[in-house]
């Protein structure tokens, strides 16, 4: 079975919504909608206070290349745009979108939702084309990190790329939203990979799969032989962080992204499946980002579930259409278990990047005690990137940032393997992180 | 209602350094009670004495320095019994205390507690005793002399090789039959638990290799050389302190590499140096010095042994 060097195998705890259908959640009364969800520069609003919007309005965007808009979610009226909490754990400008069920001219309802649009058969549309469409509609990498898709598609000059990967790994404990996808929306994934392709000029497509998913294996592969184009389902082992790009690279192909570069440089590019799904959406019906695919689990919520959540649906609602939290729920998370982010309210949206709300209680939780390092090297032998953590934490630590970058501090990809092992409890992600910050601060 | 607010990852597995000490004292408890088999009660005292010593001095360390108390996390424990398991089962009582005294004050306390030591505490503590008590800590007694069933006092296998060249047989130092340490003399008790740890990833079994494997080649070049004036390769690896410094003081985490290569070249230089101790020094058995000597030289280990970075260029 193909896999990565190191990394770690925790508990999945997927079986609780891995057999549950996506459902979709009736659209809220009120979304608030960031203007930066994604990797880049923030979004000027394109709305004011009072206006009125449409479902899939563009209310959000900039000139500068690594971007992507953002869309009302909603039909309704802008009732404030203002700096708000973020789940990511800082405050963003955000448009609050309240929906008028009628129409105040005409006392008629207003129609929910834009006409579906086709803009023309996906086959005839130009690699340019396709990065236009794809920007239009504000799609950004949907595993995680939020990279904006458009960027993505245009590899600069001279790299040519001749395989397109797509990440369904879902290597993530507890989420099972990208597993829901490939098994209800089989067809979309393969064309939306098919898309992709076309857009960078691949003739090849790798969709990954961990091997803890043969029902989603098995039907990616019965869709994929239908097509006439080089697609080929690789099963990888099941471990953590298997869906990390340059471990997937690695696994799948065989092929070593550079130290600090990307899968591009050597000729990959990597999208998740709800990345290639929101793009034949795009290309079919000029949907615009607005919903995504998330699991709301964790010993936390009372009905664990796979749902389908306008963008900007504040996380309290989401939790109580998945029956409310239960009455020992301690610590309520944006992703997934190994590197998700703490939130401290409810009222926070849910964003393009939220592939999951994960409520632990204080029964999964580690022990806060920590203990000075005793150099066990668990972190090394577990690192997926072959770092050496421990000294890392230690250099963040002493302030010693100039040795953080000379043992390959900037290369961590923060997926959190080191911390997990760490007997010491020592945080080495957060200080990881924290060095990274004071060496973008220097320079 | 407030939630926690915390770094991710957000669930770890059970293992915690207290956890692991413990782990490593119940790992230790078989050649523990091979020595009280041996060597009877007194060797016990002697165990007991300086594992409370050790306890009682961390404590009181950490109250001069007000530093956070510690004696719970099991490390102070672990160097107190590996301090008694090296120690002659005829080692005078106050001697022991002391040893084990230097052995936290000095040699973990002073450098900064656990995880900041750069030598092996309890193997600074034999130091200090090898120094200050050198004919207490070369007088040993033959097993069961306790019973008055043998001669009292009986020379350790490895000098009764080096300076009588008499080879004691297999068997008896593979079960501990002999004099030496407390912990030292049975190979299988220091082996058995050794591979359970190095099974749940607690010891890195590649310094036990590389230590091992370096004396067995090196003393069977010696061996092949000259076979009456050396021993075998077998007798080197069971007979004195090796297996106990090999799978129990070599691999004590805080004092030895963290990477996977710097661990073969710790492994193989301390075993390199057993060699060279035992067959070229005045001194019978080397084991301690090997890895003292490698402890110091840890930190350049690392710095030279890191792992290539996956995408690094080859």
């Amino acid at each position: 079975m193909k896999t990565f060097s190191q990394g770690i195998h925790p508990k999945y705890n997927k079986k609780k919504t891995a057999n549950k259908a996506t459902r979709e959640l009736p659209p809220p009364k009120k979304v608030i909608i960031p203007l930066h969800q994604h990797t880049g520069a923030t979004c000027e609003p394109l709305v004011k206070v009072g206006d009125a919007v449409q479902e899939g309005q563009k209310i959000g965007d900039t000139a500068k290349f690594v971007s992507a808009p953002v869309h009302a979610s909603i039909s309704g009226k802008v009732t404030r745009i203002d700096k708000l909490p973020h789940p990511c754990g800082t405050e963003v400008l955000a448009v609050v979108i309240e929906s008028q069920p009628v129409n105040q001219s005409t006392g008629q309802p207003v129609e929910s939702g834009p006409a579906d649009r086709q803009t023309g058969r996906p086959a005839d549309l130009s690699p340019e084309e396709i990065r236009q469409v794809v920007r239009e509609a504000g799609i950004v990498g949907l595993g995680g990190a939020a990279f904006p898709t458009h960027v993505k598609l245009a590899p600069p000059e001279g790299k040519k790329i001749d395989t397109v990967i797509i990440n369904g790994c879902e290597c993530e404990p507890y989420i099972t939203a990208d597993h829901r996808l490939m098994l209800e929306k089989t067809e979309e994934v393969v064309d939306g990979a098919r898309i992709i392709a076309k857009a960078v000029e691949a003739d090849r497509i790798v969709i990954a799969i961990e091997d803890n998913k043969p029902d989603a294996k098995e039907r990616l592969k019965s869709v994929a032989r239908k097509h006439k184009e080089n697609i080929t389902v690789v099963e990888l082992e099941t471990k953590y962080p298997q869906g990390g790009e340059k471990m997937l690279v690695k696994a799948a192909l065989g092929r070593e992204v550079p130290s600090r570069g990307l899968p591009l440089d050597v000729g990959v590019v990597v999208s998740n499946v709800g990345t290639a799904v929101a793009v034949i959406e795009a290309v079919r019906f000029g949907t615009p980002l607005i919903k995504r695919y998330l699991t709301v689990t964790g010993p936390g919520i009372k009905e664990p579930s796979n749902v389908v959540a306008r963008i900007g649906t504040t996380f309290k609602e989401v939790i109580d259409h998945c029956g409310g939290l239960t009455d020992n729920a301690a610590q309520v998370i944006m992703g997934g278990p190994m590197m998700g982010v703490s939130q401290v309210s409810l009222e926070v949206p849910v964003v393009k990047a939220t592939s999951c709300v994960l409520v632990l209680t204080r029964r999964e939780m580690a022990e806060e005690k920590t203990y000075p390092c005793v150099k066990c090297a668990k972190c090394v032998s577990h690192c997926p990137m072959f770092l050496v953590p421990s000294r890392l934490a230690a250099f963040s630590d002493n302030g010693k940032y100039g040795e953080f970058e000379e043992w390959g501090g900037q290369d961590c990809i923060e997926c959190g393997s080191c911390a997990y092992v760490c007997p010491a409890r020592i945080p080495i992600v957060h200080w990881v992180k924290l060095a990274k910050f004071k060496l973008r601060q220097m320079k | 209602m407030s939630y926690r607010i915390s770094p991710a990852p957000y669930i770890k597995p059970p293992d915690t350094v207290p956890r692991m000490m413990f782990l490593v004292i119940g790992a230790l408890l078989p050649a523990t009670f091979a020595g009280a088999y041996f060597f009877g009660l007194r060797a016990l005292g002697l165990v007991l004495i300086c594992v409370g010593t050790a306890i009682g001095t961390e404590y009181l360390v950490n109250r001069m320095m007000k530093r956070d108390q510690t004696i719970a996390d099991g490390s102070a424990a672990v160097t107190g019994l590996l301090l008694a398991l090296c120690l002659s089962p005829s080692m005078p009582f106050f001697a022991a205390f002391l040893g084990t005294v230097f052995a936290i004050a000095v040699g973990k306390q002073l450098f900064g507690g656990l995880g900041y030591n750069t030598f092996n505490p309890a193997l600074i503590g034999r130091a200090f005793l090898a120094a200050a008590f050198p004919v207490h800590m070369t007088s040993w007694v033959a097993p069961f002399a306790y019973r008055g069933l043998a001669a009292v006092t009986a020379a350790t296998p490895l000098a009764a090789m080096k300076f009588q060249h008499e080879l004691t047989p297999y068997g008896r130092l593979f079960f501990g039959n002999v004099s030496g340490c407390i912990g030292e003399t049975s190979a299988l008790l220091i082996i058995l638990p050794a591979l359970l740890l190095a099974g749940i990833g607690l010891i890195n079994w590649r310094i036990p290799a590389g230590y091992l494997g370096t004396v067995a080649l090196l003393g069977g070049v010696f061996w092949l050389a000259n076979p009456a004036q050396y021993p075998d390769p077998l007798f080197q690896l069971l007979a004195g302190g090796l297996m106990l410094g090999a799978c129990f003081m070599a691999t004590d985490l805080v004092t030895s590499p963290l990477t996977p290569r710097g661990m073969w070249v710790f492994g193989v230089g301390a075993g390199v140096l057993v060699i060279v101790i035992r067959l070229f020094s005045g001194l019978p058995e080397g084991v301690m010095y090997s890895i003292l000597i490698m402890n110091a030289l840890v930190p350049l280990i690392n710095k030279y042994t890191r792992p290539r970075i996956l995408g690094q260029k080859k």
